[in-house]
């Protein structure tokens, strides 16, 4: 035991020191953020599309009002921030639109099929969930095509970007932002049944934790958490080593993403938050005495069924600028319209996810029992 | 299939996965510059963030 966990710290401290001997202290202390998030999530079982289904099923609205709860710790903190370094500091904005609406919608579906949102999904591959593995490989897959299709999604219409701070100024931008949060987490209560509305002090905890992590993010990298991008990258990194040619690509040609994908995934806020994100998930089940069952053995055809359910995932997070981290999380967190918008679509695609669950993931069927 | 592939089994796949990511990246990118890399915080580096975010296009 000790000298798994010993190895467990050496493959932690490791790639935070490869990183920063690679690609300078910024990168290294975004793989320490990116490993407190997973810490935190598989750690204290902070999740985002578990609680959502939750309050759906079992009417448990805990999980979801510590989700509230972070977002909320990291808008006290990031809208004056962003007001006054405007030149270093930079918000989750983002358009709404159609293809955004859609993409948030079904995105919501895909991830109660998936078994994982964006964050989710690296964390159950890194804590050795199956699923979760073949989910981030579709999720990859899925992400960087969505790039590839972009531009016509967005085409289909969509308004200027929105922020309560710029309609209403930082200080009302606050306020209005907290109190959609705060009417959010009333509804909650409201509807969650009695025992199941207050979350325990474990997800306050996470809660803290996860916005605390959520503002070294902002402050290191100067902008907020992500992790779609990255995915993308990855994405099309292998891609191009494959052949493809991206230069034909609107996406990849425009400047910011063209010095991405000729520049190493170490100079990549994302990418290095979300490594070091599996790698805190993967230390977390390590650490543990046990490191569990695996989860419960599902048909091929379901796990087919994942891997399509991923790709479709990583997909629809592009069209919706973001999954429930960069849209969500931080779209909200640093006053971006398009962040509510996405909750709203997210949350009916999720309810249509639970539907859908039980006719995609199939156990298999125990040994001797005729199918 | 999952019973016999065991959490730190598809755990340590999943390591294996993000290391040959970045093996094909080493190999098919410009390497970083440490000497123009950027500094540790971006709050009061007087510095426009440079990275890439999920919301932008």
């Amino acid at each position: 035991m000790v000298l798994q966990r010993a190895s467990v710290v050496l493959v932690a401290l490791g790639f935070i020191g490869f990183a920063f001997l690679m690609a300078g202290p910024r990168a290294g202390l975004l793989v320490m953020v990116g490993l407190g998030f997973g810490l935190v999530l598989e750690g204290l079982r902070f999740g985002f599309a578990g609680p959502w289904r939750m309050i759906v099923t079992d009417r448990d609205g805990r999980g979801v009002l510590a989700q509230l709860i972070a977002i909320a710790l990291v808008a006290a903190v990031a809208f004056p921030l962003l007001a006054a370094n405007p030149t270093e500091l930079a918000p989750a904005h983002a358009p709404v639109g159609l293809a955004m609406i859609l993409g948030a919608f079904v995105f919501g579906a895909a991830m109660q099929i998936v078994m994982g949102c964006g964050s989710g999904t690296l964390v159950n591959a890194g804590s050795g969930n199956l699923g979760g593995l073949l989910a981030l490989l579709g999720f990859i897959a899925g992400s960087f095509a969505g790039t590839l299709h972009l531009g016509w999604w967005v085409g289909l219409g969509s308004l200027p970007v929105a922020s309560l701070q710029g309609l209403f100024g930082a200080n009302l931008g606050l306020v209005l932002t907290l109190a959609g949060l705060g009417l959010v987490g009333a509804l909650t209560i409201f509807y969650a049944a009695p025992g199941k509305r207050l979350p325990p002090r474990r997800l306050w905890i996470a809660a803290a934790l996860i916005a605390a992590l959520a503002l070294a993010n902002l402050v290191i990298a100067g902008q907020p958490w992500g992790i779609v991008y990255g995915l993308g990258l990855w994405g099309a990194k292998l891609a191009q080593a494959g052949g493809a040619d991206l230069a034909q690509t609107a996406f990849w040609v425009a400047p910011g993403n063209a010095e991405r994908l000729a520049s190493s995934v170490l100079t990549d806020v994302t990418s290095l938050t979300n490594i070091g994100l599996l790698i805190g998930a993967f230390a977390v089940m390590r650490w543990r005495a046990s490191p569990g069952a695996q989860t419960q053995a599902l048909t091929l055809g379901s796990y087919g069924g994942v891997v399509l359910a991923a790709l479709v995932l990583g997909y629809s997070a592009r069209m919706a600028f973001g999954c429930n981290v960069g849209a969500f999380f931080s779209g909200i967190s640093t006053g971006s319209v398009h962040g509510w918008v996405w909750m709203i679509a997210a949350f009916a695609g999720s309810v249509m996810g639970i539907k859908l669950r039980a006719v995609v993931l199939r156990p298999v069927a125990p040994r001797g029992v005729a199918a | 299939m999952s019973a016999r592939i065991s959490r730190p089994m598809v755990g340590f796949l999943a390591l294996l996965a993000i290391a040959l990511i970045l093996a094909v990246d080493l190999a098919t990118s410009a390497p970083p510059d440490l000497f123009t890399a950027p500094p540790a915080f971006a709050l009061g580096s007087g510095q426009a963030p440079g990275g890439a975010h999920c919301s932008g296009s």
